[in-house]
């Protein structure tokens, strides 16, 4: 068992994550959506929807729907703002980076193209709450991928 | 080990401290901390008494089971076959009504796969109370879309007590089974289980109960009870996982047909066809869980070793405790009116899985999430709990420790 301490509750609930938790950006169906997905975590019953309108390869605009934990809320908020008016491969590769991220070490290197992300960084000492933060993205791609 | 050492002869030896003590699981610290485990209604910890059985099957009886007539196996067969006649003391059954199973789960699968497909056609149905385990309910949508039957959910009040009318209106001549929990996973009501049997054989309907989560913390007696199965899971015992029992009384089981087939289940095979032997042993096909099984055994020994009212008090003035302590709580709500060993709640603007992430920190494990109960949180109006469990090792410490973990929350999440 990796030795952890208090202070990890700190380092993983960041200002940043407590704050797109309490005010979630982007939040709601989107009325002239292309793409839908919803994801659940069969863990604890959380729901991630979705929205996404995605015109010539460009995600236009995004917006997120369900419930869930603070951490799976916090990504999902940031990604909606980091992912609107980019192209879906460059959706991609974020969520690809974001994975990688998470999956890593507690003492790996934080690669400097994540912003907001970055305060995912704690989340990493705790093995069972990963799947919490990719539930956004993996919602995202899903979308993309097959949801008309 | 010697199991006197934990007869309650003297002060040294009964009472919470020296329970503890037989539990080594609590003398590792978790995250520099004292543990408070408080999740035993997912899973017991294990005394010395089950853990030394364990390695002594694997030291000393190291055989197969019901296979050879080495030295080995005839160790194996005997500690097993003791183990079968455990069980069937601690439930007041009969050892040839015993059925060893992998777990509650696998006890219910059998009793929908084999009975159920058996008794329950089309037009018939099947009644599930609103407080089921997903494994108390799951086998039964399944059985009721194969048999073109129709599963109707017993209601419960706010409390999560079950509503004795509305359940004795579902009761028509279509019904054939009625499956209640005995000590609720979420809100720890005791269903009536006796009057329930009563207004279910009065319609012809059979009775299956799910003594997971009471098992360890109610008396189980099968004929008082009235039921027509009872499942329980060994890992909710204090013993192993991997094991499980169904008790059924003897005439249902005789009359049973087989679900899984294979060895030790056969009394003769050609190439053609197979000859069945007599329930317990119809279905047990393959090689059981050894271990896991004489390991159960070792489990309600240790139990019998030990005065199970002074546990009962012991664990009502905990749970007490815990309730009014949760229910004081700023921004703390209970689900339901619990009544033992578990307490599920939700603390608003905290999700439980940030509540246990945050309270793990302090060596407070709780679980979080539906609890194999997703239903039932829709009926009591929330997505999710937190939940705190007991059993005989808990003590006052382990109630401080959750209370301030959670100002820990508070302060974490701002």
């Amino acid at each position: 068992m990796t030795e952890r301490t208090r202070g990890d509750a700190d380092e993983l609930y960041q200002a940043t994550i407590v704050d797109h938790d309490r005010a979630p950006r982007n939040t709601g169906a989107l009325i002239d959506a292309t793409h839908h997905a919803t994801i659940d975590n069969p863990l604890c019953g959380d729901v991630v929807t979705v929205h996404a309108r995605i015109a010539d390869g460009v995600v236009r605009d995004l917006r997120f729907e369900g419930r869930g934990c603070a951490l799976s809320r916090a990504a999902a908020s940031i990604m909606t703002t980091m992912v609107r008016e980019r192209s879906t491969d460059d959706a991609r590769r974020l969520a690809a980076a974001f994975e990688h991220f998470v999956q890593a070490p507690p003492d790996a290197a934080v690669p400097d193209d994540l912003g907001e992300l970055h305060a995912f960084a704690g989340v990493r000492r705790f093995r069972s709450r990963r799947v919490c933060a990719t539930l956004g993205f993996r919602a995202l791609l899903a979308a993309i991928d097959r949801g008309t | 080990m010697d199991p006197s050492r934990s007869e309650p002869s003297g002060q040294s030896t009964a009472g919470p401290a020296a329970w503890r003590r037989e539990f080594p699981a609590l003398d590792a610290p978790v995250h520099g901390r004292r543990l408070a485990y408080l999740d035993s209604a997912s899973t017991a910890l294990k005394p010395r008494a089950v853990i030394d059985a364990v390695v002594r099957v694997f030291t000393h009886q190291a055989g197969n089971v019901h296979r050879g007539v080495h030295a080995l196996s005839e160790a194996a067969t005997e500690a097993y076959d003791a183990a079968r006649d455990d069980i069937a003391r601690f439930l007041g059954g009969r050892p040839d009504e015993v059925v060893l199973t992998s777990g509650t789960t696998g006890a219910l699968n059998l009793v929908a796969h084999s009975w159920g497909r058996a008794h329950v056609g089309p037009g018939d149905a099947v009644i599930a109370t609103a407080l089921e385990h997903h494994s108390n309910l799951v086998p039964w949508q399944a059985l009721c879309a194969e048999r073109g039957a129709t599963l109707r959910i017993a209601p419960i009040d706010d409390r999560g007590r079950i509503d004795l009318e509305a359940l004795a209106g579902l009761l028509d001549d279509r019904v054939r089974l009625v499956a209640v929990s005995q000590l609720s996973n979420v809100v720890g009501t005791i269903a009536p289980v006796a009057e329930i049997a009563a207004l279910a054989h009065a319609a012809g309907a059979i009775v299956v109960v799910d003594g997971a989560q009471a098992v360890a913390h109610l008396a189980v007696d099968v004929a008082a009870l009235g039921c027509d199965f009872y499942a329980f899971s060994g890992h909710k015992l204090f013993a192993p996982p991997g094991t499980g029992v169904l008790w059924g009384r003897r005439a249902l089981l005789e009359a049973m047909p087989a679900w899984q087939t294979g060895g030790e289940m056969v009394a003769s095979v050609d190439y053609a066809r197979a000859r069945l032997r007599e329930p317990p042993h119809r279905f047990e096909a393959g090689t059981p869980n050894i271990a896991g099984v004489i390991g159960l055994g070792a489990a309600i020994r240790y139990l019998a070793t030990l005065d199970r009212a002074a546990i009962a008090r012991h664990e009502a003035r905990l749970h007490a405790r815990l309730r009014e302590a949760l229910a004081g709580e700023d921004r703390v709500r209970v689900l339901g009116a619990p009544e033992a060993a578990v307490v599920a709640f939700t603390v608003a603007g905290a999700h439980p899985h940030d509540v246990a992430t945050i309270v793990d920190r302090e060596g407070v494990a709780i679980r979080s999430g539906h609890h194999c109960a997703e239903p039932l949180h829709h009926r009591l109006g929330a997505d999710a709990s937190a939940r705190a469990s007991l059993a005989l090792y808990n003590d006052d410490a382990d109630i401080d420790a959750l209370i301030a973990a959670l100002a820990r929350v508070r302060e974490v999440l701002r």
